[in-house]
């Protein structure tokens, strides 16, 4: 794939050094990477981001609305990117759920987006100001049909910065959703983040067609770039975007094979490049019996908890991920030839636990340590069964 | 009479695309003149189509068209027909 | 065929084309709506207000939801979008805001616009948000099957209402107006030249602009109710239709079979969403305000103006 890259627009870069919660950084993260609309719906925790954005926009140029519900604001920043803007979505998890069809038509319809999902503990209202992470099964198949996205989960306020600009280029990239899946405490966790001068910071530009009105095709693509380029409204391509199954026009074609076309490429799009979305940060994970896979905040308590155990001598390795979808498969399979068990605490009852037992099949020993939400893990009880899984 | 004169008895002409339409009878029922009937014959689709059987009556109004919810059907004064032809031409002798 | 027929045939290949055409996407005409449907009637008045505007055709983007309504933006060669069940309006606030220079219009059913897609239309109608609305008003869902909506007259049977409607129906217009949009018209299907002009009045209009026109559905909610065909509904519309322009919208309603008001019912100026985002933040932030959404030439009239305004007041 060959993106034009950019460096970011200074109007949207506050470099210095501040100290900031994660909410905030997301808002600078997003401003820097050249987001200058968002279309929002106030909900807790993840209000901040959407508060300090009204509050910036008017100096960097752009726009705000406050939508009358996570509906209207899930797919009004849909329009704005057919408007030619980077755009993005901010909720959390009773916000999340309203907005699932809205998922799957910018998916299907491969609108560039960032989605931020401040996770706090669920099911319904829950537990509106403490955090959770357990919205990472709903991201991936939560709206109806067959679809990928990309989801990435920082662990501290810089990351909120960082990872919101990469998930902007992602998802110029790959023509897709991309969630940044946060949670209440890093979202409300205030630590000093830097912010690099804008010519330090990479941008990746929309795909846009260099094809003329009549010779553009908006959703061909070739067989070795599954990413079609695209255009925006206004300037005389007269295209149109659908949500229903549609051919290389863009134009409804509901019959098998274009159904056939359409969905596997979709998936394949995503599917084909994990090796290239694999991000993870891997510590003493080469000649580990056993090793911790966490993600987000849980990582930090997961740190604690490994140095407790390799202070008694124990081999573990500390896996985290930064990209949590697409899955690394073939990595955890790899480290399964190596390693006696998996271990893997997480603030839900055990979703991603599931993805380390689908990719080991079996072959090692696999230890869930779930947790129902609204506060984070104690080290102890990670590293208790670090003790019992080395066994 | 050429064919042409006796088609220009009227103030206009309709022209239809009768492989679109779907004979829901309204540029019919609602010509001001009642200058169009049913063909006898059916198009592809098994639809009766307008034909403009009294050729003297129809003024070019255009409601047809306007009414036509199948894009089927349009109307036109002749006065404005012949002065598209005569541009039309004079675009071609240059 | 007649020698007459034959020569009007040649003369439609050769020199003409209807006058809609052009605003198609013609690869996909025929299309799918019923015989004697009101919806094409309805794009035919589109089409020509948009050519009669002389707007810049490629500045002006069509939105629709779903539903047979919502296959419009299908139909016209426009830049278009088919959205999401009722989200048309939200589809069409984000093409606008995010670049001012498109005239976003919408085209609903009363289904999609008013049931699902409600709380869409009076917040942008409050909001007086720069788009026109125009909705094919059939009083039923046609493309699931003729099922009641929160138009559907009083008494009117439906798929879900087999005994007749017993709820109170929505007057399209009175709820616009009450919600604030700044022009408001109603018509059928029938007042083809009027459609037009007020649809063209429409997209010439700053401010949120709703066009009702109520429309026959054939299939399903004329065959249900024994209305007779397409041709019956249009003579109804032509013995029923009482013009009656700036008539109070709480007048508006309209009863199974019954008397209906049509004209232009409101048309008044107000500042837009983005003329209160622009005068709001002007005001309150000063020369670090980025205007936004406002060509070259209007910005640069606004900075001449304010710096007069300041000579003024050093004076
Ligand atoms: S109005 Fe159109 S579709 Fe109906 S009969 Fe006439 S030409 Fe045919
Ligand atoms: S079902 Fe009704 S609204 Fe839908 S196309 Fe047919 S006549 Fe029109």
């Amino acid at each position: 794939m060959t993106e034009a890259t950019l460096k970011a627009d200074p109007k949207g870069v506050l470099t210095g050094v501040h100290f900031i919660d994660g909410d905030h950084a997301a808002c600078e993260g997003a401003l820097a990477a050249g987001c200058r609309f968002v279309a929002g719906y106030p909900i807790t925790p993840s209000t901040e981001i959407v508060e300090r954005f009204a509050a910036r926009i008017p100096k960097v140029g752009g726009v705000f609305i406050q939508m009358e519900d996570e509906l209207a604001a899930s797919i009004a920043i849909q329009g704005g990117v057919w408007a030619g803007h980077k755009v993005m979505n901010v909720t959390s998890g009773p916000g999340l759920s309203l907005m699932m069809e809205h998922l799957g038509y910018a998916a299907m319809t491969e609108t560039p987006c960032v989605w931020v999902d401040v996770q706090r503990g669920g099911p319904s209202t829950g537990l509106p100001t403490l955090p959770a992470q357990a919205d990472m099964m709903q991201v991936k198949w939560g709206s109806h049909g067959d679809y990928e996205i990309i989801a990435l989960s920082p662990n501290s306020p810089q990351e909120c910065f960082d990872l919101m600009i990469k998930a902007f280029n992602l998802s110029e990239e790959y023509r897709c959703p991309v969630f940044l899946m946060m949670d209440e405490v890093v979202g409300h966790m205030t630590e000093r983040v830097n912010i690099p001068p804008a010519d330090q910071i990479e941008i990746t530009d929309r795909k846009w067609t260099k094809k003329k009105p009549g010779e553009y095709k908006a959703y061909a693509t070739t067989s070795d770039d599954l990413v079609p380029e695209m255009v925006k409204a206004g300037d005389g391509y007269r295209i149109h975007v659908t949500g229903l199954t549609h051919d290389e026009r863009g134009y409804p074609a509901m019959d098998v094979p274009n159904q056939a076309k359409l969905i596997p490429r979709l998936l394949n799009k995503i599917r084909n490049n994990t090796e290239q979305l694999l991000d993870v940060r891997m510590d003493g994970c080469d000649d580990a019996d056993v090793i911790v896979m966490s993600f987000g905040i849980t990582s930090r308590v997961a740190t604690a908890a490994i140095e407790a155990a390799r202070a008694k001598g124990l081999k573990v390795g500390n896996l985290r991920l930064i990209i949590c979808w697409p899955f690394p498969v073939k990595l955890i399979q790899q480290l399964a030839e190596k390693v006696k068990a998996f271990v893997v605490p997480e603030l839900n009852m055990g979703q991603m636990v599931l993805e380390v037992r689908r990719a080991v099949e079996g072959k090692v020993k696999v230890i869930s340590i779930p947790h129902p939400g609204g506060t984070v893990h104690e080290p102890e009880t990670i590293l208790e069964q670090i003790i019992e899984a080395a066994r | 009479m050429s064919a042409e004169d006796n088609a220009k008895k009227g103030k206009g002409t309709v022209f239809v695309r009768m492989e679109v339409c779907k004979g829901c009878s309204y540029c019919i029922d609602f010509c001001p003149t009642h200058a169009l009937d049913f063909s006898k014959e059916f198009n592809q689709k098994g639809y009766h189509f307008p034909v403009l059987n009294r050729a003297e009556d129809c003024t070019g109004c255009d409601l047809c068209g306007l009414f036509c919810p199948d894009f089927a059907i349009f109307g036109a004064r002749w006065k404005d027909l012949d002065e598209k032809r005569q541009q039309a031409a004079s675009q071609v002798e240059p | 065929m007649s020698e007459s027929l034959d020569l009007r045939l040649a003369l439609a290949e050769t020199e003409l084309e209807n006058p809609v055409l052009p605003y198609l996407r013609q690869d996909r005409i025929p299309h799918i709506w019923c015989p004697g449907c009101g919806i094409g009637s309805v794009v035919t008045s589109f089409a020509e207000a948009v050519r009669r505007s002389k707007l810049d055709r490629d500045k002006i983007a069509v939105v629709s939801g779903i539903g047979c309504t919502g296959r419009v933006a299908g139909y016209v060669d426009f830049d278009s979008m088919h959205t999401t069940h009722g989200r048309a309006i939200p589809v069409a606030t984000g093409l606008h805001l995010a670049n001012p220079d498109l005239k976003v219009v919408v085209f609903s059913g009363d289904g999609d616009l008013t049931g699902i897609g409600g709380n869409h239309f009076i917040h942008a109608a409050r909001r007086n948000m720069n788009l026109t609305v125009i909705c094919v008003n059939n009083f039923t869902y046609g493309m699931t099957g003729g099922q009641v909506t929160p138009t559907t007259p009083s008494g009117a049977n439906a798929s879900t209402t087999p005994y007749g409607n017993y709820e109170y129906p929505f007057s399209l217009p009175f709820l616009a107006d009450a919600a604030g949009a700044t022009y408001i018209a109603r018509w059928t299907s029938l007042h083809s030249r009027n459609v037009t002009q007020s649809i063209e009045e429409a997209l010439k209009h700053k401010g949120f602009s709703f066009v009702e026109v109520i429309s026959p559905c054939t299939t399903l909610y004329l065959r249900r109710n024994r209305l007779g065909d397409g041709v019956d509904t249009l003579q109804y519309y032509q013995d029923n239709s009482i013009l009656k322009h700036g008539a109070d919208t709480r007048e508006t309603a309209i009863d199974f079979q019954g008397k209906m008001l049509v004209g232009k019912f409101v048309e008044r100026q107000k500042p837009t969403y983005l003329d209160a985002v622009n005068a709001t933040c002007a005001k309150l932030i000063g020369d670090d305000y980025q205007l936004y959404g406002k060509t070259p030439p209007e910005k640069e009239a606004e900075k001449k103006a304010a710096a007069k305004g300041k000579k003024k007041a050093a004076k």
